[in-house]
């Protein structure tokens, strides 16, 4: 660069600091502001899909109809699965990769600064498109948030918009990874070779991969639902020699990645946080990076154990019953590394310990009633039912939602330079503990008695479980509007932190200062290890 | 990694992607209102694309100076190798799933629907492809592979070998044969678009072949459409590199951006290729 000069041009090395006010957000190419962003906006996603979520709760509060009508009824669950896994857990975990992965690196930004802004500023249109499709004609879209034809080949103008965001969403992902991919892959500083990255850069690289191999394919998919609905093709007709099977085969194609991409970056939060608590590196770092990427490769060859009852020769049903429970080999080699990272540790418990424990504990359970539900006979019994709920809602939020509490807590006060309330925290985590469960355990017991999801009335032996699930329900909801309060707290102020913050973090982003400075590694650091993995960082250059 | 990293090209803050994110609000709930038939969904939709072109010709316009005022070294040329390599794998995803959906009405749910336990339902129907499906009784007939699609292929790979004629030329700075070449190419790929109106029009005015015509109909021209827009979106951004040549843009040893589209074009090629292959050939 310095090489070629061009009397009379602009320098490049110009930083006036951000415009000020609105314009900042708007136009910003900084990917601090950018993970802000996904994050607020995914926290404002949040809490919309949790006032469908706790609308639901009240309707099933009691047998019978009492709060709204049952099409309504499933347009809520339909759009409180959209807006919570596209609106909500996906962007969050954007922000995170936004905010961590270039100062984790030791990277100035991401690899394309503008482009990243675009991925942000898809969102909100889709969150329009989605949110506005409950006020048209016929409501919004109603046929559950996997979109099944035929259901979704009949239905009115809102599941047109529910194609259309979700091809915006789709977009925005598949720049996002490009983003992620071409910074990881080409941004690290010296030193920081693929084998030395923290394993939250590693697990977000192969969950971009994923995203890159799926979004197209659900892009297809929705496309081919449209036209079927608009343009008269039979993809999903059998009448036309298609198959609405066909829908669920090509769904899930993109749907069972799609559920690792949910959970492999909480995997990399997790793994950050349980060796800053435990004093100690983390246990089996390359078995970890290994394991996470062999849950990724198996997760294209498990689709069809969401669809056993659909019919399918018994060798595609033993195939997919197999390759679902050889998921749990790396998956269990990620939790016993996690508790042997702990093992003899000298182990303190602040918020986000306590969410990363939290995590390991309830995830497991969530896993093992994923391989329950692996194994045909039992699902054929307990497909549909609210086992499959408990089920992904313990992967889910006790997975991918605590593991997003417990790494905003982390990084919290690098980012404000604020600690936050520790009391209010640990609060917060005991209540969302408790409440969760008292939400989704009985959900099981629910599920294996036969009540049937995506139904707003209920036989009356399912009254005194629904009735727990939805106290838990409201008080997990109320929950989180501390959480909210915590984060309003300490990003106005509070105790400074340090840069190091927690004694045992040894990550590249602890040696900035907190607050993290606008610009960071403007100037790469040389980044050295010792056996141990744990890093020396040299020349550091803060602005 | 790059010991030159100190010079990472950040840009400043710039407002064309809220500029796309408000042509992708026009242009969703436009389409989405259009299927529907509502006029507003008309106004809005093009709306949208015009902020989009608007959007497209800004910011493009913003890379390419800056890219010839030298601003990107060699650590932000891999970054767009890397991001237009990853870019068109998730293209081939998008295929790849259109080409799953013919394996799976060919091999599938086409005889499926033809076997015992189907012919209660349809007696009549045997199971064989192409086919308009068992409820679809309207007759037609499948296009032919070795007419019209046989020379596209031979224009779309002849285009393959301008465009990297066109590319060695742009390598020794030979400016005239790297013109030459690139308006080639351009030219086999409009080509390449006219022989395939003209094979729809054929298609559904001869054949009776239409897109409602069951499952060949909707595998035919929803593979064969979206490859043609591509080659649509391909043969502009070949033309907007033209005038870039023409305006003195590219350097023998800096020149990603023909590269790209050279590389995006070779993608379309192949595509071709499989089309050919699967929705022509082997029927």
């Amino acid at each position: 660069m310095a090489s070629i000069t061009h009397p009379g041009h602009e320098h490049e090395h110009e930083h006036h600091g951000p415009p000020s006010g609105i314009m900042r957000w708007l136009t910003t190419t900084n990917h601090k502001d950018i993970g802000t962003l996904y994050l607020w906006f995914s926290f404002i996603m949040f809490l919309t899909g949790g006032v469908m979520a706790l609308t639901i709760r009240s309707e099933l509060f009691q047998p019978g109809l009492q709060v709204v009508d049952p099409e309504f009824f499933n347009q809520l669950t339909t759009l409180h699965g959209l807006v919570m896994v596209f609106g909500a857990i996906m962007p969050a975990f954007v922000g995170f990769a936004n905010w961590q992965i270039p100062m984790m690196i030791g990277a100035p930004d991401m690899a394309f600064a503008r482009m990243n802004n675009w991925s942000f500023w898809l969102l909100p249109p889709a969150a329009l498109l989605l949110i506005t499709s409950f006020f048209v004609p016929g409501g919004a879209a109603a046929g559950g948030w996997t979109l099944y034809p035929p259901l979704s080949t009949q239905m009115g103008m809102g599941m047109d918009m529910t194609i259309f965001a979700v091809h915006i969403l789709g977009a925005s992902s598949i720049m996002g990874s490009i983003n992620i991919v071409t910074t990881i892959l080409n941004m690290r500083a010296p030193g920081m070779t693929l084998m030395k990255m923290p394993l939250f850069v590693w697990t977000w690289l192969i969950t971009a991969y994923l995203l890159l191999a799926v979004m197209p394919v659900l892009a297809g998919a929705v496309t081919m639902l449209l036209t079927d609905r608009q343009f008269g093709t039979n993809f999903f007709n059998a009448a036309g020699g298609g198959d609405p099977v066909m829908f669920q085969h090509i769904f899930w194609f993109f749907g069972h990645p799609e559920v690792y991409i949910m959970i492999l970056p909480a995997f990399g939060i997790v793994s950050q946080i349980i060796p800053t608590f435990a004093r100690k590196p983390l246990f089996g770092y390359s078995s970890m990076v290994y394991a996470t990427a062999s849950i990724a490769i198996l997760s294209f060859i498990v689709w069809a154990h969401h669809m056993f009852t659909v019919g399918m020769p018994v060798t595609a049903q033993l195939f997919f019953m197999y390759a679902t429970m050889l998921i749990a080999v790396p998956t269990g080699v990620k939790v016993f590394n996690w508790t042997a990272t702990m093992w003899r540790g000298s182990m303190t418990f602040e918020a986000p310990m306590l969410f990363a424990i939290g995590f390991i504990f309830l995830f497991t359970i969530g896993g093992f009633s994923g391989i329950v539900l692996a194994v045909v006979p039992v699902d054929i019994q307990l497909q549909e039912t609210y086992y499959v709920i408990a089920h992904f809602h313990y992967v889910l939020v006790s997975g991918s939602l605590f593991a997003l509490f417990g790494g905003t807590y982390y990084w919290l006060p690098k980012w404000t330079g604020y600690m936050y309330d520790e009391t209010l925290a640990k609060t917060h985590f005991w209540l969302s503990m408790i409440f969760f469960n008292v939400t989704f355990f009985v959900q099981h017991f629910l599920g294996l008695a036969g009540m049937p999801r995506r139904v707003p009335d209920y036989a009356l032996q399912f009254a005194d479980f629904n009735m727990i699930s939805s106290i838990g329900a409201f008080g997990f909801g109320f929950s989180q509007l501390l959480f909210l309060y915590v984060i309003i707290k300490c990003v106005r102020g509070g105790a400074k932190a340090t840069d190091q913050v927690w004694e045992g973090a040894d990550t590249l982003e602890w040696t900035l200062p907190s607050p993290a400075p606008y610009h960071t590694f403007e100037t790469p650091p040389q980044v050295s290890f010792d056996e141990y993995h744990v890093q020396n960082v040299q020349n550091v250059h803060n602005k | 990694m790059n010991q030159d990293a100190n010079h990472y090209y950040i840009p400043t803050p710039s407002a064309w992607p809220i500029v796309g994110a408000t042509a992708i609000f026009f242009m969703g709930f436009g389409a989405a209102f259009t299927v529907n038939k509502i006029p507003l969904g008309y106004v809005s939709l093009a709306i949208g694309f015009a902020i989009l072109i608007y959007m497209l010709f800004g910011w493009f316009g913003t890379v390419a100076k800056e890219s010839e005022s030298g601003k990107f070294n060699k650590q932000v040329d891999s970054s767009f190798r890397w991001g237009m390599g990853w870019f068109i794998f998730t293209e081939v995803m998008f295929f790849a799933g259109f080409f799953g959906a013919l394996y799976y009405m060919r091999i599938l749910s086409v005889p499926w629907l033809g076997d015992l336990e189907h012919k209660l339902l349809w007696p009549d129907f045997a199971g064989g492809w192409p086919t308009s499906g068992p409820g679809i009784t309207d007759k037609f007939t499948p296009m032919g592979a070795w007419g019209l699609p046989a020379i596209n292929t031979a224009l779309l790979l002849t285009s393959g070998v301008t465009v990297t004629w066109a590319h060695w030329a742009l390598k020794v700075n030979k400016r005239g044969q790297l013109k030459l070449g690139l308006f080639l190419t351009i030219l086999l790929g409009v080509l390449f678009l006219g022989c395939q109106i003209y094979e729809y029009g054929h298609a559904y005015s001869e054949l009776n072949l239409k897109l409602t015509t069951g499952a060949y109909g909707a595998s035919f021209f929803m593979l064969t459409g979206f490859h043609g827009f591509h080659v649509t979106l391909g043969a502009l951004m070949l033309t907007v590199i033209f005038f870039r040549v023409l305006a003195g843009h590219f350097k023998p040893e800096h020149h990603f951006g023909f590269e790209g589209v050279a590389w995006y074009w070779h993608f379309v090629d192949v595509v071709w290729l499989g089309l050919f292959i699967f929705v022509y050939w082997l029927v």
